[in-house]
């Protein structure tokens, strides 16, 4: 069979079964954005937790002249002494310290104006209302409930945190997201293989006199099946394509849009997955593509169409 | 060319025979029709042939090749030997008459040139030169089973199978479309041809075959639609039923 014979065949099933073809693309298109946008969920987690890990688990803040509601700020700013106590003490706990870094004010503000940018409270804050603090890695991840107890209270300390609190409502959050993702994805994909099996069928009703003129002249099983094979294949790396393309603007104008954080130091609180990593999971999205539409349409093809 | 060996045929396990012990040979070249009333088994024997249907028992050859044993994978090398037609045309209503014809040859991967030079071969052979272009809705009838004919000769198969090709016709048009078939027949096809048509069985005086519920009854050299002794029959009864008529005025 020619190929340009054979694109014609495919050509003419698609324009007449276009409905169904165009619901192929589109529910492959939704399975394989849910997937994608699971998998991405996940990625964000692990990225999110191992950025964590690799910087800080305890953050101690210090007094800024502003916190004076706070009792352990009752002095206003801390003093440089009082910061130095922090620092030999921290010092001290090795090696459950692993690490520790010093963020300025200046540094707290910088990083605060590239997350939030476009915020209108930006203007409100000024670099004196931002705390320095000590940004404090552990050896061990879990044990930051002793740091935290050997601070907390301490004069010109207004507060110490455990940002892996903040992160784990977060990290929750994400983890919904992606099960949930997931999970929508598996009906999906359900929904994809039942409507390739009816798909296919109605082609093939629609095909009958020339797939029984094929059948009559000799021709081979792989000939009669591959109009078919081929449209279906078509349709669902269409949708994949445009799944792709979904998550790529979901990550690029949502993602990164929101939580901008290029040019920004070490010391962001989170990092975000970017679009590379849609990138990364493009050719396993079509991969999937691929396979469900081969297998749907072989076994749905063996079953019904007698050659 | 075609060797029925006590074939039965039984569409439902332990039903009647739809085909019953039939043994047959058809030679090569020849022009043979099968004869029957409706539902003696004519469609089966055929669709026996093209390996449509298996036997219940019994072995078939067909150009050389043993049936029964057959794997599906090697059916397509079988029916690439084997025309067919078929009562209802069963033309591609979207394509044309050169299309239809070209798809065959396309379907099998036929090189360009070799289809440019058959098409239109096969056309002139069944008489529709200057039709290439006609939808099949813009065809008569008959035009429409010539149409049919070029599309089972055009890979240019040693049998040619036609299952009451003239069913649909009126009796110029059948005799012209029989006439389509022993042109293809002198070419060198083995044709066989299903058929109640007594009138055309009777003009075109070939080999008959005759089915009666399933069992081959006839096997007539130049025979007619029904054998001698049916006709004298069929005389005696119409003679007894005029008698009957006149006893009732
Ligand atoms: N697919 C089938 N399933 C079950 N029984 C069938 C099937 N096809 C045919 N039969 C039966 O087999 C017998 C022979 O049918 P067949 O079609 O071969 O007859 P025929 O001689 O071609 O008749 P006609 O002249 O009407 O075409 C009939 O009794 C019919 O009912
Ligand atoms: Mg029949």
């Amino acid at each position: 069979m020619r190929l340009t014979f054979l694109l014609g065949e495919v050509g003419n099933g698609i324009r007449r079964n276009a409905s169904m073809i165009i619901s192929v693309v589109l529910v492959s298109m939704v399975s394989l954005f849910f997937l994608g946008a699971g998998l991405l969920a996940q990625r964000e987690v692990s990225t999110a937790k191992g950025f964590w890990y690799d910087k800080v688990q305890v953050s101690i803040f210090f007094c800024t002249s502003q916190s004076t509601d706070v009792q352990s700020c009752a002095d206003g700013a801390a003093t440089q002494a009082q910061q130095d106590q922090v620092k030999s003490q921290l010092d001290s706990m090795k090696p459950l310290v692993e690490h520790v870094y010093y963020e300025t004010s200046q540094q707290a503000y910088d990083r605060f104006k590239s997350q939030f940018r476009g915020s209108p409270y930006l203007s409100d804050v000024s670099p004196a209302a931002m705390p320095s603090s000590y940004r404090v890695k552990l050896s061990d991840p879990s044990k930051y409930n002793e740091v935290v107890a050997s601070f907390e209270g301490q004069q010109g300390v207004e507060a110490v945190s455990d940002q892996s609190n903040v992160l784990s409502t977060f990290f929750k959050l994400l983890h919904v997201i992606s099960v949930g993702a997931v999970a929508l994805a598996v009906v999906m994909v359900i929904c994809a293989i039942l409507l390739i099996t009816t798909t296919i069928r109605q082609v093939a009703y629609t095909r009958r006199r020339q797939v029984s003129i094929m059948r009559l002249v000799g021709a081979s099983a792989t000939v009669i099946y591959l109009p078919f094979v081929i449209e279906i294949l078509l349709a669902t790396v269409v949708g994949a394509a445009l799944a792709v393309g979904l998550l790529w603007a979901l990550v690029h104008y949502g993602v990164e849009g929101l939580f901008h954080s290029s040019g920004s130091s070490t010391g962001d609180l989170v990092s975000m997955i970017g679009t590379a990593d849609v990138w990364d999971f493009a050719p396993w999205l079509f991969a999937g593509a691929v396979v469900i539409a081969l297998a749907t349409a072989w076994i749905t093809l063996r079953r019904y169409l007698r050659v | 060319m075609i060797r029925l060996e006590h074939v039965t045929k039984r569409y439902a396990a332990g039903g009647s025979a739809a085909l019953d012990d039939v043994s047959c040979e058809i030679d090569r070249g020849e022009f043979v029709f099968v004869v029957g009333s409706s539902g003696s088994g004519k469609s089966t024997m055929m669709r026996l042939v093209t390996r449509e249907i298996t036997p219940t028992a019994g072995s078939i050859l067909v150009a050389g090749r043993d049936l029964v044993p057959m794997t599906e994978r090697k059916v397509p090398l079988l029916r690439r030997e084997i025309g067919v037609v078929f009562q209802d045309f069963r033309l591609l209503e979207g394509k044309t008459v050169y299309q239809n014809v070209a798809f065959v040859l396309r379907v099998l991967g036929e090189k360009r040139h070799r289809i440019k030079q058959l098409v239109p071969e096969t056309l002139e052979l069944v008489g529709l030169d200057g039709m290439a272009g006609r939808l099949p809705h813009e065809l008569s009838g008959g035009e429409q089973q010539r149409v049919a004919i070029a599309r089972a000769v055009v890979k240019k198969p040693p049998i040619l199978l036609a299952d009451e090709p003239t069913g649909n016709l009126d009796p110029e048009t059948s005799a012209e479309i029989v006439t389509v078939l022993d042109r293809i027949h002198k070419t060198g096809t083995t044709v066989v041809m299903a058929t109640h048509d007594q009138g055309i069985v009777d003009v075109f005086k070939k080999r008959v075959l005759e089915l009666r519920s399933g069992e081959l009854v006839r096997d007539e050299a130049e025979g007619t639609y029904a054998a001698d002794e049916t006709r004298e029959r069929e005389r005696a009864a119409q003679r007894a039923a005029e008698a009957l008529l006149r006893d009732e005025d």
